[in-house]
């Protein structure tokens, strides 16, 4: 190694920006999960009887099931028992109605987040739902939208306000039974982004929702559901953040997409939750479950992620394509550094006809980290002239970290092409050197290639969201090269 | 404006350069011609600064400074600049981004503003006419897919954006056509003014033929074992380095 990679290896110390903790009074309820916990759960939010009945359902049934352990990730056992599973900041009422009644010490941490939850002072048209450990705490621009005919409020509002809309929704992409960390997020989800865009309407803004946990040890379950009907179209966004904390927390989301005929959804992530420490203290552990389904023709779904944050991701954006021409698409940067490990990709299951899907990662892999993309493409028997095409890429920065490519294909249908491509490079001496003798030092010409390496991924991006995005690529890197 | 002087250098633990010296006056152009592993790219690594090779002696003077003291970003900064024998590729990097980072860190280093995109725009558009560069190549990933000539005349282009002090050209002339050679070759001239030396590693004629240089330097085990005028190079491609592998015997012998 260089004395350049070891340098920048070694100011790997560097501070996580959001780290900080907000002090705020909190309702919280003991640690620990039972029945009797669901049901606090569910009274808290003051929900209807059927969905008191759904999440113990779906609590039974978690109870059965056993933690997934075949993903390429290394994690302690997770207590369940030790988890906080309700957490809101008090507030008078439980989501206020205007900003004026929200806690200052709240908006002062969005504000340093660099999210302003005042309208007036948004320069873009991005409407945000903003959630702070269990509960939604403001949603902007609603009235516009409703105007439309656009629902965007939180899930518990949104359980009040819309029973039938959730009811007929709810768990009908990613079934309760699902997975083991779906049944658990069915049974306890606390709060989330709900969006419904009426037949025929283009949202006319971009939509966003920003997840922030605070309390020590309590989970983050959160729950969103997109509902786009025939002809619909939204650009939805999602960011997160969490404080440093030296124990792990528990992130364990869903995401729910229905797209109608001809319908399109973009749904883009930049996660970046405290990714714990380089010697792997602290840190989020992530188990997301996120899924859309193309029920009508021509329907479309587009996932985009950026995934620098957390200790530990699992997470498998997927897309059903069950309506005849529809299309899915997964677009996907992941970088760890310093002692993260990922375990991300896709499923693309293509059961329509002439049904296209495109899958793109680019995974980068510094420190010690641990990079995997597993990938599924699944052809059912009535599924004819599909097509998909996935493009895997690995760069590695050093020679202590790793990157893995786990691409799964099954195709029932003959009449199906399947591409597959897959690449693994290291960020050269030569191409180090090269770009320091044009007055570019290690650490900048490390984050160039790395931007460049990311482009297509990045160019998927909503405008404002990829100079972000690039930003925080940078930022992580630093110093977390070697 | 370079005073090289007994420089050793090895790389692996093998002595590449065994004592070379070597002055460059603002505005002189010299000639590096060579046998094959004589050290001419390694003479080049060196003052780029290239830290796989290890200097073990001697001294390198670039305009007051100890050159052998900046990092490769820094010599860069001071006005720098090597035109690389084999450009390497940056995929997902523009050429116009590329050149714009290392454009506004030279201008950060000298105390000045990033260039507006007008004048940037501007400044590019001059340059790339100047190579007879397609603009297309410019948006296109650095290098990537580029012909052999592309990349040599994209280093040019560079080397004509960031407006160097002191370039070294390590054998910019191979494998650009006839048209190409003369493209560089005009570039490069018309660059050269009384604060810009340049340094220019080459096993051929041809590109000095344009050229003129003042003097030109015979490079073989690592040391400068001749120098003369624009004469010499000729007299090389006539005579090959026998004669002068010869004349070194004699010497030796007499
Ligand atoms: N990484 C390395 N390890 C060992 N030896 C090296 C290394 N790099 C260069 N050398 C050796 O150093 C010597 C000088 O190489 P250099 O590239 O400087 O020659 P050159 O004069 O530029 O040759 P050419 O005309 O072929 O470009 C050669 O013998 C070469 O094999
Ligand atoms: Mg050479």
């Amino acid at each position: 190694m260089s004395d350049e990679m070891q340098l920048l290896e070694e100011r790997v110390n560097r501070e996580y920006e959001f780290g900080f903790t907000t002090d705020i009074e909190t309702d919280t309820i003991p640690k620990g999960l039972s029945e009797d916990v669901v049901r606090l759960i569910s009274k808290k939010k003051n929900e209807p009887e059927w969905l008191l009945e759904w999440r113990l359902k779906a609590f039974r049934h978690w109870q059965t099931l056993k933690m997934p352990k075949w993903a390429h990730l290394k994690y302690p056992e997770i207590d369940f028992q030790d988890i906080i599973y309700y957490a809101a900041p008090k507030t008078s009422k439980v989501k206020p109605d205007s900003l004026d009644e929200v806690d200052p010490e709240l908006l002062k941490t969005f504000e340093k987040l660099g999210i302003s939850l005042k309208e007036q002072k948004r320069l873009t048209g991005v409407a945000v739902d903003v959630v702070m450990d269990s509960v939604s705490v403001a949603t902007t621009f609603q009235s516009q939208l409703a105007e439309k005919g656009i629902i965007f409020c939180s899930m518990s509002e949104a359980i009040q306000k819309h029973p039938d809309l959730v009811r007929k929704y709810l768990g009908t992409v990613v079934p309760m039974t699902d997975n083991f960390f779906a049944a658990l997020n069915s049974a306890v989800f606390s709060d989330g982004s709900f969006c419904y865009i009426p037949k025929g309407v283009r949202c006319p803004m971009e939509l966003s929702t920003y997840f922030r946990i605070n309390q020590e040890n309590s989970g983050q379950f959160e729950r969103t559901l997109i509902v786009a009907e025939d002809g619909a179209y939204v650009s939805y966004l999602e960011g997160c953040t969490a404080p440093r904390r030296d124990e792990n927390q528990l992130h364990a989301a869903i995401v729910e997409i229905l797209a109608g005929d001809e319908a399109e959804v973009k749904y883009s992530t930049v996660q970046n939750w405290y990714p714990g420490d380089e010697n792997g203290v602290g840190g989020v552990y992530n188990f997301v479950t996120k899924r859309g389904l193309c029920r009508g023709h021509h329907s479309k779904i587009s996932w985009t992620q950026v995934e620098t944050g957390s200790a530990i991701t699992w997470k498998y954006p997927s897309v059903i394509l069950k309506g005849d021409y529809s299309i899915g698409e997964f677009y996907s940067v992941a970088l760890t550094t310093g002692a993260q490990q990922a375990d991300t990709g896709t499923k693309m299951q293509h059961i329509g006809k002439n049904t296209r899907s495109r899958i793109v990662s680019k995974g980068i892999s510094a420190g010690k980290s641990q990079n995997s993309y597993r990938g599924l493409v699944h052809v059912a028997k009535g599924a004819e002239n599909t097509r998909n095409f996935s493009q895997c890429d690995s760069l590695l920065l050093g020679d202590k970290c790793g990157a893995h490519t786990f691409p799964y294909i099954e195709s029932r249908n003959n009449t199906a092409i399947v591409e597959h491509e897959a690449t693994t490079s290291k960020i050269g001496e030569d191409q180090l050197f090269y770009c320091e003798q044009r007055g570019l030092d290690a650490e900048k010409a490390v984050a160039l290639i790395v931007t460049g390496f990311a482009k297509e991924v990045m160019n998927n991006l909503p405008m404002e969201f990829a100079v972000e995005a690039q930003k925080l690529l940078a930022v992580s890197l630093e110093g977390s090269v070697g | 404006m370079l005073s090289i002087k007994n420089i050793h250098a090895s790389i692996e633990g093998k002595e590449i350069l065994k004592g070379l010296s070597l002055d460059v006056k603002a505005g002189e152009v010299h000639a590096i011609m060579g046998p094959n592993g004589s050290g001419k790219s390694t003479l080049a690594s060196v003052l780029a600064g290239r830290e796989e090779y290890e200097v073990t002696e001697g001294t390198i003077d670039f305009g007051g400074k100890e050159l052998l003291e900046l990092s490769p970003e820094e010599r860069a900064k001071e006005g720098l600049f090597l035109a690389f024998q084999y450009p390497v590729e940056i995929p997902g990097v523009s050429t116009t981004n590329f050149i714009k980072a290392a454009l506004n860190e030279k201008r950060k280093y000298q105390g000045l503003e990033p260039l507006d995109a007008a004048s940037f725009l501007k400044l590019l558009k001059e340059k790339a006419a100047l190579l007879e560069l397609d603009k297309s190549l410019l948006s296109r990933s650095l290098n990537e897919g580029f012909s052999g000539g592309e990349k040599k005349r994209n280093e040019i282009f560079q080397m004509a954006v960031l407006d160097p002090k002191l370039t070294i050209l390590d054998e910019t002339d191979s494998g650009l056509d006839i048209d190409a050679l003369r493209i560089v070759a005009k570039g490069v001239n018309t660059l050269r003014n009384e604060s810009h030396a340049i340094i220019v590693i080459t096993h051929y004629q041809r590109l000095l033929n344009y050229l003129q240089p003042d003097f030109v330097h015979v490079l073989m085990n690592g040391r400068i074992v001749k120098s003369g005028g624009k004469e010499l190079a000729l007299e090389l491609e006539e005579k090959g380095y026998d004669f002068i592998k010869e004349e070194m015997q004699e010497s030796l012998t007499a």
